[in-house]
């Protein structure tokens, strides 16, 4: 976490000069001097680094230098707009993807098993906004049933602006969730199918076959419960990988969350918020790591009694 | 009638390339309260045998015809009965208790489950049954035990827990597959005795399979000797390990190392029915000349180990933040050499003997510098091979130590052709080598252990386990050695495989006038191989001596143990 | 010669499975010829779209030959700026291909240099360069390709952004994909490691450089050519993606996905042909790699049984 404060700070301080942006190329160099002064900048390193620090666990993390206004207010109003379609998005593929693999692990040759694996070669290959394009062209275009961009209505719940309350809100939520999922649940799938194939070879379903217990209770007992382990850490690594591409998603739907606000970001060499968003997301890939590690610890009791002496 | 008979089973795999037959008209019985033995080399198809019998052979093996019946129902092709039948009336033991068993399950819960698919009882009667079960097999404290996950219990305890899977329900057979390959001699003995035990309590037929003669002569009543699929010869133990009539068995019989006297060399039978005499080693006489002559000084000290100690750092993470048993463990050192010291002379072969986990192996590591000592001295001709920083300083011994491993497979990398394996120590040692004295060499080395020159442009992939062994054996001459240290070189070979290399072991021992360090757990080798022997228990040493001395008059508790359990072929003839 | 070379490719097992998968020769025959006709561009595609003497705005937006309104000296149909679709997409896979090859080339030498090394040498070294991959396999590769290229813009001047925009887009790429190599290789490293020949080869006195990269190298890498095809699918995706944003390729040398990027805004106003031709061509690159990258996952596997 330090790591990446410092590396947004010093994007935040050292990387393009922040005054010029501010104020201006045209400024005087007597206004830039004063600015410098106000914003601090003539300080030693170590005590910039720390106000920093200081701002950030506040959650004041500066003003934006292309939009002049306060960045946390500009996150925390679109945060909830990311947040819901990650959700969304996230049970969707790890849903499906867990289902779909398992089956395709079981029944490995059957016609349905190879149809869900071409679809999901054809899903890793297929880059996001291609399948957001092609389904705003085919459900918005041609069939117009469904909204291409925006959020519809939302309800205020205090802070949180949702959209899961209003019909036009769920409507406008289903094909950027379905693209946003695809690419996951088709990764779940081949990798739950391999794992699934890998454990069923094993000696000890081998065993387990040999002392009688029946099929499908090898299946769906046996089998998953140490198939599920390594579902765990990629659902850890998978919300990352959704936040991430949230942005892509966002672009083509034109979803007002945080993805979009990043882009632009990037686009007008936004530092402050660069630097902010880079700290959010830094801040929960850290915590969900430490979530996973957790679980992982009360799943797996190898990890959590000691090996006795052989 | 048979309690089990089988008759003109036939099996095979059909591969692209060919149909590999792994067993052909294979015909036996087997009646209650007996033991049959299934022996032979590796790839005879036992295993594939007792697959058969309970339908699991791994795709795309399958069986082609014959009969399978068990108290005269047809066993082949009934799937609905097999079903009925795995674990109810047929229990199996596999081999490795290590993957037998599900790491995420308890014992209670993979026992009452058994239980229950095959038995009407309620959960606290399975439970009960568990426990049962568990004492029956020689778990200590079953009530506790029962609620552990199988990586808590060490690998002798887990095989005991396979066992009691097995024989859950009741089941009239037992098939049990190399069940004690994996384990301790000491273990092993106990295993084989509940094994006894179980077959006269409770009436059951048992079949074991494996590659060891002296499990078979100790514990089964009759046997069958398999080759390539087929069976060469059956009958009554004592009566075939006496009078062998097939060669394959004569051979199998007559190149297990004896364990009550010292033989010069092991023996062998040709496959035409032969009995092989000593090589002709003319061969060497050439390599002498180019390595130059080497006097033999029986009383020069070559090797000297004192004090030595390893302590293995258990650094894991886990360790440090494991939040509930922090009581023994992060307390408990792994000592795996202990004050180990031992001289070595010029021109004996001393023998390193113990079981696993007596560090053997770390003490062949340290001397070759894979591995540094915590504390202690080594000596090579007094000569320190340690600096004072504990670094390995390998131009002390410029080659002069070499090493043969265990494992046959692992032991040459597989992407180098056999003469790139051979060359590449020749060449470091001797830079500005010649393509023609290269060549030459390698001709030399490649005929010393007794291999065609044409094995120089293949893959170690092509070759068997024995070959393999004498492949690395010849890279390990080399960078010509004075003290060749072989660590378990011949556990993984089948018997008369073992005796062949064995004999060239010596051979070229004795040609060379090498010094040599065999490292083993097998008595009878060691009893065969060397002129004095350390016994190693824990890190320890045990007891040092002459080699007749120790095994007519051992001293310590511990050597004694492990020779009255060592099993011998001879306590049946 | 040829001859006798194929019988004995087709004879392994390896080359067995892959004449006999469909899939693995047709997906390999599709990339070959696209391939092909990267490299000769200049010869297969009718025009050169980006030599602003041969286009004018007359020929803009005339839709496939196929359909109406259409001419056969513009097979595909024109874009906006009145250049050949079928020469702006070979044009414009060229330039994926290129961004995709070199930084996965780029990702596989770091990522293995690091992977193999830290895997043989251990200690605190291995420890570092583990927490790093850690860190790093937890940030997403677009995010990662973002902001890496986000930054080195940063620092170079405005003038220079378009010559060296390939460039940091390469290292981009390859910065964020080299975590999987250093992690396969280090696993495999680390099997290997354990492995008798290699204590020989230490007995024998081999420097640590030779047996790192002369024993134990050839034998991981099958693993980590999977893993190379599958990321260069993710790479020619990562970079469309990122050109698509409008952070990537310039867009005087567009790749497919500036291409896919020009033509979203006329989708919906009907010439629909300038978004879609290019995106079908990305997906069938992609997928003949990933495909080939699948068959060959199964056919190195040395796990999965023979059925």
């Amino acid at each position: 976490m330090i790591v990446v404060a410092f590396v947004s700070f010093s994007l935040f301080n050292f990387v393009g000069d922040p005054v010029n942006s501010m104020t201006g190329i045209d400024a005087s160099y007597e206004r830039q001097a004063e600015v410098r002064e106000i914003l601090g900048l003539n300080d030693p390193v170590y005590i910039q680094f720390s106000r920093f620090l200081g701002n950030v666990i506040q959650g004041d993390f500066g003003i934006s230098y292309q939009l002049k206004r306060e960045v946390s207010d500009l996150i925390a109003e679109r945060m909830p707009a990311t947040l819901e379609l990650v959700f969304v998005s996230a049970i969707l593929a790890i849903v499906s993807g867990v289902i779909l693999g398992v089956y395709t692990g079981i029944h490995r040759d059957s016609f349905i098993s190879n149809i869900i694996l071409v679809v999901s070669l054809v899903g890793v290959s297929l880059p996001t906004f291609i399948i957001g394009i092609l389904l705003i062209y085919l459900f918005s275009v041609i069939l117009g049933v469904l909204p291409s961009f925006g959020r519809g209505e939302v309800v205020e719940l205090g802070f949180w602006a949702t959209g899961f309350l209003t019909a036009s809100g769920l409507k406008a939520l289903i094909l950027p969730s379905v693209t946003l999922s695809l690419f996951q649940m088709t990764y779940i799938i081949r990798l739950v199918r391999a794992e699934m194939m890998e454990i069923l070879q094993t000696d000890y379903i081998k065993f387990a076959r040999a002392r009688g217990i029946k099929e499908n209770t090898i299946y769906y007992k046996h089998a998953l419960k140490n198939g599920l382990i390594p579902v765990i850490t990629i659902t850890g690594i998978n919300i990352g990988t959704l936040i991430a591409f949230s942005i892509i998603t966002e672009t083509v739907f034109q979803w007002p969350g945080m993805g979009l606000l990043f882009i632009n970001a990037v686009y007008f060499v936004d530092i402050p918020i660069m630097s902010a968003y880079m700290i959010m997301v830094a801040f929960i890939f850290v915590m969900i790591n430490f979530i996973v590690d957790i679980t992982y610890y009360f799943i797996d009791p190898r990890i959590r009694l000691k090996e006795e002496a052989s | 009638m048979s309690f089990l008979e089988v008759k003109n089973l036939n099996i095979s795999y059909p591969t692209r390339k060919e149909t590999i037959v792994a067993s052909k008209d294979v015909e036996f019985s087997l009646e209650r309260g007996e033991i049959l033995g299934i022996v032979g080399e590796s790839g005879s198809g036992k295993s594939t045998i007792a697959n058969a019998i309970i339908n699991l052979i791994d795709p795309p093996g399958e069986i082609t015809s014959g009969s399978i019946k068990m108290d005269n129902n047809e066993l082949r092709d009934n799937e609905e009965l097999i079903q009925k039948i795995r674990g109810k009336k047929i229990g199996f033991v596999f081999q490795d208790p290590q993957t037998s068993l599900n790491p995420l399950f308890r014992i209670k819960d993979q026992l009452i489950e058994t239980i229950q698919t095959h038995l009407n009882l309620n959960y606290q009667d399975a439970l009960k049954k568990s426990i049962q079960l568990l004492e029956e097999v020689g778990i200590d404290n079953a009530e506790k035990r029962i609620e552990d996950y199988p990586h808590q219990f060490s690998g002798g305890m887990r095989q005991r827990v396979v066992i009691a899977l097995a024989i859950s329900c009741e089941p009239d057979l037992i098939i049990a597959d190399e069940p004690t390959t994996a384990l301790d001699v000491s273990i092993q003995h106990q295993i084989l005795e509940l094994l006894k035990d179980l077959t006269k309590k409770r009436n059951l037929g048992v079949i074991i399979i494996t590659h060891d003669m002296g499990v078979i002569a100790e514990t089964t009543d009759r046997v069958i000797v398999m080759r390539h699929g087929l069976i060469v010869e059956q009958g009554d133990t004592k009566e075939l390990l006496t009078n062998p009539k097939s060669n394959e068995a004569r051979s199998l019989v007559i190149s297990v190392p004896p364990t009550n006297k010292k033989i010069d060399r092991f023996r062998l039978i040709s496959p035409d029915g032969k009995e092989i005499t000593a090589d002709s080693k003319n061969l060497t006489k050439k390599i002498i000349k180019t390595w130059g002559v080497r006097e033999k000084n029986k009383n020069k000290k070559i090797l000297q180990l004192t004090g030595v100690t390893k302590i293995f750092d258990d650094k894991s993470l886990v360790n440090n933040f494991s939040f509930g048993s922090k009581t023994e463990s992060t307390n408990k050192v792994e000592k795996a050499v202990d004050n180990v010291s031992f001289e070595l002379f010029e021109g004996e072969t001393l023998g390193l003997v113990g079981e696993s986990g007596s560090g053997k192996s770390t003490i062949a590591k340290i001397i070759t510098g894979l591995v540094g000592p915590s504390n202690g001295e080594i000596f090579y001709n007094d000569i320190s091979l340690y600096s004072s920083k504990r670094k390995y300083q390998i131009d002390k011994s410029r080659g002069q130590i070499q090493m043969i491993f265990q494992d046959p497979y692992s032991s040459l990398n597989p992407r180098f052709k056999v003469r790139d394996i051979i060359s590449e120590p020749i060449k470091l040692f001797q830079k500005n080598i010649n393509k023609n004295e290269l060549t030459q060499n390698m001709y030399d080395l490649i005929d010393i252990v007794g291999m065609t020159r044409q094995s120089l442009d293949r893959y170690p992939h092509e070759f068997s386990g024995g070959q393999r062994q004498r492949i690395s054996i010849a890279r390990a001459l080399a960078t010509r050695p004075r003290l060749l240290i072989c660590d378990e070189p011949t556990s993984a070979l089948d018997v008369s495989i073992q005796a062949q290399v064995l004999n060239l072991l010596k051979d070229i021992q004795d040609e060379l006038h090498l010094t040599m360090l065999f490292i083993s757990h097998d008595l009878p080798v060691i009893r065969q191989m060397c002129n004095r022997i350390v016994v190693l228990k824990n890190g320890s040493v045990c007891e040092t001596k002459e080699t007749e001395e120790l095994f007519n008059n051992p001293e310590h508790p511990y050597t004694k143990e492990l020779i009255r359990l060592m099993p011998k072929i001879e306590s049946i003839i | 010669m040829i001859y006798k070379t194929f019988n004995k490719i087709y004879d392994t097992d390896i080359g067995y499975s892959f004449f006999n998968s469909k899939i693995a020769v047709i997906s390999s025959t599709i990339l070959f010829i696209i391939l092909l006709c990267s490299v000769f561009a200049g010869v297969v595609s009718p025009y050169n779209p980006f030599d602003p003497a041969t286009v004018s705005l007359m020929d803009a937006f005339t839709p496939p030959s196929w359909s109406e309104g259409g001419s056969s000296s513009f097979i595909l149909g024109t874009d906006q700026q009145g250049r050949d679709m079928f020469s702006t997409i070979i044009y414009g896979s060229r330039i994926s291909l290129i961004v995709g090859f070199a930084s996965i080339l780029f990702a596989m030498v770091l990522g293995v240099f690091l992977g193999v090394t830290a895997g043989y040498i251990g200690g605190k070294y291995e420890i570092v360069v583990m927490r790093i991959t850690d860190v790093q396999l937890t940030i997403p590769s677009i995010l990662m390709a973002l902001l890496v290229n986000g930054i080195a813009k940063s620092f170079i001047s405005q003038s220079m952004h378009n010559d060296m925009a390939i460039y940091v887009l390469i290292f981009a790429i390859g910065i964020s994909e080299w975590p999987q190599f250093a992690r396969v290789s280090r696993a495999s490293t680390l099997v290997e490691k354990n492995k008798e020949y290699v204590s020989a080869s230490r007995i024998i006195g081999l420097s640590n450089i030779l047996i790192m990269f002369k024993h134990i190298l050839p034998n991981i890498l099958r693993p980590l050519l999977v893993i190379a095809t599958i990321g260069l699918a993710l790479a020619i995706i990562t970079e469309s993606t990122l050109s698509f944003l409008g952070v990537g390729v310039p867009p005087t040398t567009p790749s497919l996905g500036t291409l896919i990027r020009f033509g979203n805004s006329f989708l919906f106003s009907g010439e629909w042909w300038i978004t879609f031709f290019p995106a079908i061509f990305l997906i069938i690159l992609a997928l003949s790699i990933n495909l080939l990258g699948d068959w060959m996952r199964d056919a190195l596997n040395p796990k999965l049984k023979i059925r």
